[in-house]
């Protein structure tokens, strides 16, 4: 099913801007649409973990396995396409903590560890004198901890905005501002998009709208059951750096893993290159309800000093949030849609979509532009298919 | 924390929110008055703390006498509870047609145990205000060029002068009652320069006089600063301003120019001059994030868009005073008291709604004569700091929207990094998104939001959640 023309990609963040990369290089004519302006959605509303320590053995693990490998070489071919201006992506591999307060979740969390290293995960569950070492301001009351080297972290707007511009470098249109608002079909088959700037017709359409890929693909004739499930950040005043990894608690990877639609708060925190430390997450299904509200901050809060006590007088001066493409069997929809020739999906990535946006676009770009092979992560996989009729 | 219901719930105790909590009382409503600042009375009834009165009040500040009165009123009347030192960190959008809910941390800010409090009040007035801003050129952040606002303050509450050649430059009457601030506390000012040129002055002041002289007291209260100033032969040149400032470690020179109507530097017409001290204000920004965190819809400047009652376009809430628009104190008193007098379920006086409308069209005749015209984009070089706190530059900020194409203020502040420290873009977020509008920007006015109204500590934030456990560091 090579589609070599011109393939139509609607959504401006970071998966859409990867696709678009990674298509233009592969030989298509690209045109990216988005309603908004670039990096506008959720991909300037998280953070840019690019982690490994919260996904258990699977077909996941493996795609963000494969990404951090696509990051590390993508440095260097961004600074050699783009003009010497342009910021660098901040692609930081400063490792990760785990860390669980409480018996039970120690537990859990040394088997979590164990399985994980069946996969090639780097987990090493660390001893008090090397956790203090590794950070000496972690509260004493913990019960386990794992360090995981291999998680890191990328800016994701400026990793949004880096894979558009080569994409632009390479030919593709990118418009900002423009609506899609449904399919230009030829019978069964999908041939373009109207949207609110006319008509633009294409040989391939794919569906990149983040959380709102579910309104979206209804639009163009196929249901998809991607929700928005809301997290809240916040971010403290500069201050002298006393934290070194990214620490969490060992809460996080059940968060992760649930799909409750009540809220759930784990802490990730983590110092920034400016100085601020910046205080993750929540993730709770409120469908697009946009407020920050206080007992989300409060909730956090509580969470963060629970890792680190000395936070307790470092003030917050900035919260913002964002919808995670949510899918209900936990893994992103990536391939060709059967039900609607020429529609392809790339979604559902809820929190990782940030880290996973490389692999993803490496394997749309295979089907798209080679031979289908082996793909976990199609439309019509089994653990979807009761999701999809419930959408229809 | 404790939640405590309330009928009208006012933020802000200067001229605006005072004169609000005053009316709301006179229709019978039960009031709270949140003021984050020691003592009510805002920008315009700054004033020394009472045990350092100098006596001399009556003089600096224009109605004292009327302050006073509405400030004993306020803390006598039980129906009233004034709140000092009450720091509004978050405002929430309840989900019907309710008031917002508005947390609250009261205590001085770097106080150790600040009270946590939880407003759910029936109607609600923003009275915020609004503060100055300034544009950026060459050296301006440099020591020894000031706010017009910091100068007055230092003035009017310290009694200490920038300065002994002091050279005032911006935009507006404003910049008068600065000049006469600095007069008395000993400086020698060499001369006002106010940007907008003779011909804009004229139009924004001499048409439609007899207008004008229904504000006989602002007229009067203007009149009053400007025959100081001739009386201290204070040079006031129009269309001219301040478009470099030089020197080593503080300011030693300024470079002058005239200006265009669109206050583009003439070419030809710069010149040095000696100082050891700056004072500029170029016009006003709202404080409007409470305002835009509960989704009150704003104007094209970022003012808060209010009917003839006061309201906004949310249910139940009010705005009045600078959030609406830049009048002065005259105009926040009108607009306080039709909010307070809404609010309370009466109908504001009919004297005060005509009061009301005539300093409005002041306002707007201020805005046409004064209001900040976009050559100034042409003043800042490459290297001129945009954002104080972040360290960046114009010409960063220039370079990568150039280099992104970005359209939406959200990615560029997270690539460029301009508005994201300590001050959250309240100093330069309007210079910021006007620097880069020539990209076509899509979410304009965005630099202006802060769920987090004012940084709280992670602690004090923690303590107000019931699920908090118990840690032993
Ligand atoms: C609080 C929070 C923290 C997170 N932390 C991390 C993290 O640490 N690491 C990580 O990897 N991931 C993280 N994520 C998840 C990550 O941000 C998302 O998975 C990722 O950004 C999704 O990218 P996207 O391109 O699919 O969606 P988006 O960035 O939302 O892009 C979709 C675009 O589609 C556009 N669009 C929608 N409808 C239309 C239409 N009809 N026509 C045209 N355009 C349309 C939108 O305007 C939008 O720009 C986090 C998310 C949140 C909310």
């Amino acid at each position: 099913m090579a589609e070599r023309g011109r393939v139509i990609v609607i959504g401006a963040g970071i998966i859409g801007a990867a696709i678009a990369r990674s298509l233009v290089r592969g030989g298509s004519d690209v045109v990216v649409l988005d309603r908004g302006p670039s990096a506008g959605g959720t991909s300037s509303s998280g953070e840019g973990n690019l982690l490994v320590s919260d996904k258990g053995p699977g077909s996941e693990l493996e795609l963000m396995q494969r990404s951090l490998e696509l990051w590390r070489e993508i440095g260097p071919q961004l600074r050699d396409e783009l003009p010497s201006g342009f910021p660098g992506l901040e692609l930081e591999y400063k490792g990760g903590l785990v860390v669980a307060t409480t018996e039970q979740g120690a537990q859990g969390l040394r088997e979590f560890a164990a399985q994980q290293r069946t996969a090639g995960v780097l987990a090493e569950e660390v001893g008090e004198e090397q956790v203090r070492q590794l950070e000496p301001d972690l509260t004493r009351n913990y019960t386990s901890a794992v360090y995981y080297p291999q998680d890191a972290q990328v800016q994701p707007v400026i990793a949004t905005e880096s894979l558009l511009a080569s994409a632009r470098s390479g030919g593709a249109q990118v418009h900002q501002g423009v609506e899609v608002l449904g399919a230009v079909t030829s019978g069964s088959r999908i041939t373009g998009v109207r949207t609110s700037n006319g008509d633009f017709l294409g040989d391939a359409v794919v569906v990149a709208a983040g959380p709102w890929s579910g309104q979206l693909a209804a639009k163009l004739g196929a249901s998809l059951p991607v929700k928005p499930r809301r997290g809240t950040v916040m971010v403290t005043t500069r201050m002298p750096q006393r934290i070194q990894h990214k620490v969490y608690d060992a809460d996080y990877v059940g968060a992760v893993g649930s799909g409750a639609a009540d809220l759930q708060v784990s802490s990730v925190v983590e110092s920034t290159a400016a100085g601020t430390v910046l205080i993750g997450s929540s993730r709770e299904r409120r469908g697009f309800d946009d407020r920050i509200e206080a007992r989300v901050l409060a909730a956090l809060a509580a969470k963060a000093l629970l890792l680190f006590p000395f936070l307790s007088d470092v003030a917050v001066m900035r919260a913002y949030g964002g919808f995670r493409p949510f899918m209900p069997d936990h893994l992103p929809v990536i391939g060709a849609d059967p039900r609607v020739p020429g529609l392809w999906h790339a979604t559902g990535h809820e929190g990782a979509g940030i880290g996973l946006s490389l692999a993803t676009a490496e394997i749309l770009t295979r089907e798209l532009l080679e031979t289908p092979g082996e793909n976990p992560f199609r439309v019509d996989r089994p653990s979807l298919q009761p999701y999809l009729e419930e959408a229809a | 924390m404790s939640e405590k219901a309330c009928q009208v719930l006012i933020i802000g105790g200067g001229p605006a929110g005072m004169s609000a909590a005053r009316a709301a009382l006179a229709g019978g409503a039960q009031v709270v008055l949140l003021e984050a600042g020691d003592a009510l009375g805002g920008q315009f009834w700054r004033h020394l703390p009472e045990s350092r009165k100098g006596g001399e009040e009556q003089v600096l500040h224009h109605k004292w006498r009327h302050f006073n009165t509405v400030q004993r009123e306020l803390r006598d009347d039980p129906g009233c509870e004034v709140v000092l030192g009450a720091h509004v960190w978050a405002i929430e959008r309840p989900d019907g047609g309710q008031a917002p809910a508005v947390h609250v941390m009261v205590g001085p800010p770097d106080g150790a145990d600040r009270e946590p409090r939880t407003y759910l009040p029936q109607s609600i007035i923003f009275a915020t205000g609004g503060q100055e801003r300034t544009l950026p050129f060459p050296g301006w952040d440099l020591p020894g060029v000031y706010t017009a606002g910091a100068a007055q303050a230092l003035a009017k509450g310290e009694r200490v002068a920038v300065g002994q050649r002091v050279l005032v430059a911006g935009a507006g009457p404003f910049l008068l009652p600065v000049v006469t601030s600095l007069i008395r506390t000993g400086a020698t000012v060499i001369g006002v320069a106010e940007a907008s040129g003779w011909k804009r002055l004229a139009k924004g002041w001499l048409s439609r006089p007899w207008e004008l002289a229904a504000t006989r007291s602002k007229a009067g209260e203007l009149g009053g600063y400007l025959r100081e100033m001739v009386h201290h032969r204070v040079p006031y040149r129009a269309g001219t301003t301040v478009i470099a400032a030089h020197g080593e470690e503080s300011v030693e020179s300024v470079t002058l120019a005239r200006l265009d109507a669109d206050w583009k530097p003439v070419p030809g017409t710069q010149r040095r001059v000696e100082v050891d001290a700056v004072c500029v204000s170029h016009g006003f920004v709202p404080r409007t994030e409470l305002a835009l965190t509960v989704g009150c819809t704003v104007d094209a400047h970022g003012f808060v868009v209010v009917d003839d009652q006061q309201r906004t376009s949310v249910e139940n809430v009010f705005c009045a005073g600078e959030l609406t628009g830049i009048g002065g104190v005259d105009l926040a008193l009108a607009e306080g008291e039709i909010a307070g007098a809404t609010a309370a379920g009466t109908q504001p006086r009919a004297s005060v709604v005509k009061a009301r409308n005539v300093f409005r069209a002041f306002a707007e005749r201020l805005q046409t004569a004064h209001g900040i015209r976009p050559g100034w984009q042409t003043w800042p070089e490459p290297g001129t700091t945009l954002c104080r706190c972040e360290d960046v530059t114009v010409g960063e900020v220039r370079e990568v929207a150039a280099a992104t194409q970005a359209r939406g203020l959200r990615s560029l502040k997270l690539t460029t990094r301009a508005g994201l420290g300590p001050c959250q873009g309240r100093t330069c977020g309007r210079n910021t998104e006007e620097i880069l509008s020539s990209c076509g920007l899509l979410d304009p006015g965005r630099t202006a939001r802060r769920p987090i109204a004012i940084p709280v500590r992670l602690g004090e934030l923690a303590a107000t959640t019931s699920s908090q456990r118990e840690e032993t560091p």
